[in-house]
């Protein structure tokens, strides 16, 4: 079957449980500080932007996610993993 | 029979050194320094993972190093009680190769903290805790930027006694203020359940001569004879 080539934009995210400190500085000294009262949360994170060779969307996107699974891309312990967007191009 | 121990050393390891020369000249123990892709089990009573910043702690501290086939040989010692032992960064490779349960964050200063700190031997019958007393204090160094000890289900640790060392100050009270870092119950250091796997973000490796520290303390040499029993006891 033919293959197109799709980008996947991935998030990694410290679970909720896990506190977050980089978020909690971004927040308390800088918009919080800055005047933004009405930022209610910030939580930080990484982004990863995969371009991938696959039959279609769904394809793609099932691959970057057992990749990450498989080789352990998020910790699963502190992480969650969100798939943000898939994009053929 | 005279035990033969393994420092691993990752492109990244920087504690690699001292760790050989406290078990060679300190510990005078049969110790080899070997690069992670030539590690073999087989010719070797124990390992320890040293501390640095393996493969520049890329992605997440210890997680590239977790890969290495390095990891599946320790795997075998792991599995058949031989002492597998992760220092600092070696704790991150651990619990990111799944060894060890829980992962080690950012602190939560968000700074790298390097000072002499007190654990609490919260249990006293593992590979790397033997020779120690439980609610012994032990004085030692810390220098990490991501030390932060979380896990979703500590509970399920405290029940299995996987807790081995925590922060505490010097009367051995695990208190919020001889917390470096933000790990949660203070906990410096876990093992696996048949506690021949441990890890701690502490640096015994700089603490086992008197001139290195400044109460000329020597409390890193317990966890190495305490290593060295572990193998010695297992053999005979």
């Amino acid at each position: 079957m033919d293959q197109s080539e799709f980008i996947i934009e991935v998030s990694l995210e410290n679970k909720p449980a896990a506190r977050d400190p980089v978020a909690e500085t971004i927040k308390r000294d800088l918009i919080a500080k800055k005047g933004y009262n009405m930022v209610s949360n910030v939580r930080s994170g990484q982004y990863l932007r995969i371009n991938i060779m696959a039959e279609n969307e769904n394809k793609a996107k099932e691959i970057v996610t057992k990749m990450c699974n498989d080789l352990r891309i998020f910790n699963p312990v502190t992480q969650n993993l969100t798939v943000l967007n898939v994009k053929k191009i | 029979m005279k035990p033969k121990i393994a420092v691993l050393m990752f492109p990244g390891s920087n504690c690699d050194l001292d760790t050989l020369h406290v078990l060679k000249n300190v510990m005078e123990v049969e110790t080899n320094l070997v690069w992670h892709n030539h590690f073999k089990e087989k010719d070797y009573d124990g390992v320890i993972l040293p501390g640095g910043f393996a493969f520049g702690d890329y992605l997440r501290a210890g997680i590239i190093a977790a890969h290495s086939p390095a990891i599946d040989e320790a795997k075998v010692m792991l599995y058949d009680g031989r002492p597998v032992i992760g220092i600092c960064n070696g704790f991150q490779i651990l619990t990111e190769a799944q060894f060890l349960p829980g992962a080690l964050l950012q602190n939560d200063s968000l700074k790298f903290v390097c000072k002499w700190v007190n654990l609490v031997v919260e249990n006293n019958n593992t590979a790397f805790s033997n020779k120690m007393n439980k609610g012994q204090v032990i004085d030692i160094p810390i220098a990490h930027g991501e030390g932060r000890f979380f896990t979703d289900n500590i509970k399920e640790l405290e029940e299995n006694n996987q807790i081995v060392f925590r922060y505490a100050d010097e009367e051995g009270n695990a208190t919020q203020n001889s917390n470096p870092n933000g790990s949660l119950g203070n906990i410096a250091g876990v093992c696996n359940l048949d506690q021949n796997c441990i890890g701690l973000m502490p640096h015994p490796e700089r603490a086992s001569e008197a001139i290195l520290s400044p109460k000329n303390t020597i409390d890193g040499r317990l966890f190495f004879e305490s290593m060295i029993e572990y193998i010695m006891r297992r053999v005979h």
